[in-house]
């Protein structure tokens, strides 16, 4: 914009909008900014893309009766895909029984009991438990958890078992659970807690009957996510269900099995054969997609309840 | 007042709070707690377990070999074999996350924090950063192994380091925006203000004002987005890091170590594991994984130091 101004010597124009050299550099870095913004969305259009050409290719190859059969052995050409869904469904189940008591007790009294200073010291020995990578995990569920635990659990137990690698996914989702539900609590406003309490009632009876119901969409979402990264988990279940060259269809936690994820790994890490066997190949990224669209879903309807806490809030 | 003398060696409140339990004590409220402390306990002593089981055959690897341990190669022979290359893997895919996936991801939360309109696209684009941090991180693998492995194999080698560094860049990029864009939107206006006050523009002013105030914010997320990454075993394995026992031979240039065969922490970690019992199992293994959790743990207490440090601050 220009601007007449009346100065001292001849009134002129003064021109605001600044030197050419300086916008055209305003230009170009907002332009390599917004192609660093939408790369995020080239990303998603390359997973999507590159799993649906090999799941389509993987379809075409197989037919329908290799996809139910009585197990997952990729090299021998049986797809059971019930095989894997059941396997990730199991290893989910005991890893939310594990998961869900226990980071939903220390949210609680993180949020609801701990003083302060107790806070400061936890949250970041919660932070570390968080930050341990899978494969760790894996070797804690195999070498810890399978004798110590779900030998005792049961007699007729394995040393690789569908329980080990879901305690170990519990354990590893346990911080996850614990940070979500503890921001759900604490943003619960402190005046209905004081509402409770001026009605006579007790801490318990405020914490189970007005925080937790307050809070309960945050919870949800905090169990979804939770489910959602279990069923996402990989390494635990590779290296403490054992199972890598295949596995029957199994509805017991207390033998080897196989999960989607797990399954992929180790049609992948048995290395040069996968892209020699046919159907082998592109069935990992059929494998994938399924297990994509799960967790996206999943992970969509978490968000929904996350925005839910915000929005009430 | 002529009423009953208080016991002034006991608060008030204590007073106050016995008159209304009328002297009961609150037996459901106290097992309710226990339970909660309980699970926080429980929580806990699973890190310290987790901890006992590696150090001990740690120990014993690193009193019979010293540093060689780290700096001998992979081998079949458990007497011999060491870390070497695996470091070297996990460095090479830590420089293309920090050279990637840094500046890219801050790059584009200075976009959508800054410069971006409310609209319909910065909306799409939020809420798919959102959904990509949720996407487990194998389904990464399968985008490099069709992506950097498949489709560009002439430019990165095929299953090569730098198929599995791009990999991981693009894994973490997701985290590095959120994060970043966290520490931005914390900044005040007023810092902003005061840039355009004096006639910066935009960038001038993102660059001396909204960058420096929300650094520390950025750093941390950055740093813990490269502890996830080199913890990372799944997404590797698919790229096709080395599982077995190959050796890696020659002596490689540059160009030819980034498109050769590579072995990282993680995944050496799960080749050990997957070794049936003996020294693979019982020495190896814990050894590699407190390497590995060194690393991670330090990065960790870097980030966390550094967040205190600035919510002080403030």
């Amino acid at each position: 914009m220009a601007q007449a101004v009346a100065g001292p010597g001849a009134p002129g124009e003064i021109d605001l909008t600044g030197d050419p050299a300086r916008l055209r550099r305003e230009r170009i870095i907002r332009t390599l900014f917004f192609a660093a913004a939408t790369l995020s969305v080239l990303v998603t259009i390359g997973i999507i893309g590159s799993l649906i050409f090999e799941a389509v290719n993987f379809l075409a190859q197989v037919d329908a009766a290799a996809l139910v059969t009585d197990g997952w052995f990729p090299r021998r050409g049986l797809f059971d895909i019930g095989t894997l869904v059941i396997g990730s469904l199991l290893v989910t189940m005991v890893a939310m029984v594990i998961a869900v008591p226990l980071g939903l007790g220390a949210a609680i009294y993180l949020s609801e009991y701990a003083a302060p200073r107790v806070r400061r010291v936890i949250k970041p020995v919660l932070e570390t438990l968080a930050g341990i990578p899978s494969v760790v995990v894996g070797f804690f569920a195999l070498a810890w958890v399978a004798p110590n635990v779900v030998a005792r659990l049961s007699s007729t137990a394995q040393e690789f078992s569908l329980a080990a690698a879901g305690i170990g996914v519990g354990v590893l989702v346990i911080p996850l659970v614990a940070s979500v539900s503890e921001d759900a609590m604490r943003a619960v406003p402190n005046s209905l807690r004081e509402a409770s309490y001026g009605m006579g009632a007790k801490r318990v009876t405020t914490v189970t009957r007005v925080v937790l119901p307050a809070a309960v969409s945050g919870l949800v979402a905090s169990f979804i996510l939770a489910v959602s990264r279990a069923i996402g988990e990989t390494m635990v279940v590779a290296i403490a269900a054992g199972a890598t060259g295949g596995s029957l269809r199994t509805w017991n936690v207390f033998t080897p099995g196989q999960t989607m994820t797990a399954a992929m790994a180790a049609l992948a890490a048995g290395t040069d054969q996968v892209r020699g066997a046919s159907a082998a190949f592109p069935s990992l990224f059929f494998v994938g997609l399924l297990l994509f669209l799960i967790t996206a879903a999943l992970n969509l309807i978490a968000d929904v309840f996350v925005r839910r806490v915000r929005q009430r809030y | 007042m002529a009423v009953t003398t208080p016991d002034t060696r006991t608060p008030t409140t204590e007073v106050v709070r016995r008159q209304i339990e009328g002297g009961r004590t609150d037996v459901s409220g106290l097992v309710f707690q226990g339970l909660l402390l309980l699970s926080l306990i429980v929580t806990l002593a699973i890190l310290v377990l987790l901890l006992v089981e590696v150090i001990p055959g740690a120990i014993t690897v690193f009193a019979d070999r010293g540093v060689g341990f780290l700096t001998s190669p992979l081998s079949r022979a458990a007497a011999r074999t060491g870390l070497s290359q695996s470091i070297q893997g996990s460095m090479i895919i830590g420089a293309f996350v920090v050279l990637l996936a840094f500046p890219i991801g801050i790059a584009a939360a200075v976009y959508l924090e800054e410069y971006a309109a409310k609209n319909t696209l910065t909306r799409i684009i939020d809420v798919n950063i959102r959904n990509l941090a949720g996407v487990p991180s194998i389904v990464y693998g399968l985008l490099g192994l069709a992506i950097f492995v498949q489709l560009l194999g002439g430019f990165t080698g095929g299953r090569s380091v730098m198929a599995g560094g791009l990999t991981l860049a693009v894994l973490v990029l997701p985290i590095v925006i959120i994060t970043s864009a966290e520490a931005i939107r914390a900044v005040p206006d007023s810092i902003r203000e005061a840039g355009f006050g004096v006639g910066a523009t935009r960038w001038e002013t993102i660059r001396s004002h909204v960058l420096p105030y929300a650094a520390p914010g950025i750093l941390t997320g950055t740093i813990l987005s490269l502890a996830r990454a080199l913890g990372e075993a799944a997404p590797l394995i698919l790229v096709g890091a080395i599982t077995g026992f190959l050796a890696i031979g020659g002596e490689p240039n540059f160009i030819e170590t980034l498109q050769g065969p590579f072995l990282a922490l993680p995944t050496t970690i799960f080749n050990f594991a997957r070794q049936p019992g003996g020294d693979f199992r019982n020495e190896l293994t814990p050894a590699a994984i407190v390497v590995l959790l060194v690393i991670v743990f330090l990065a960790n207490f870097a980030a966390i130091t550094l967040r205190n440090r600035y919510d002080r601050r403030r």
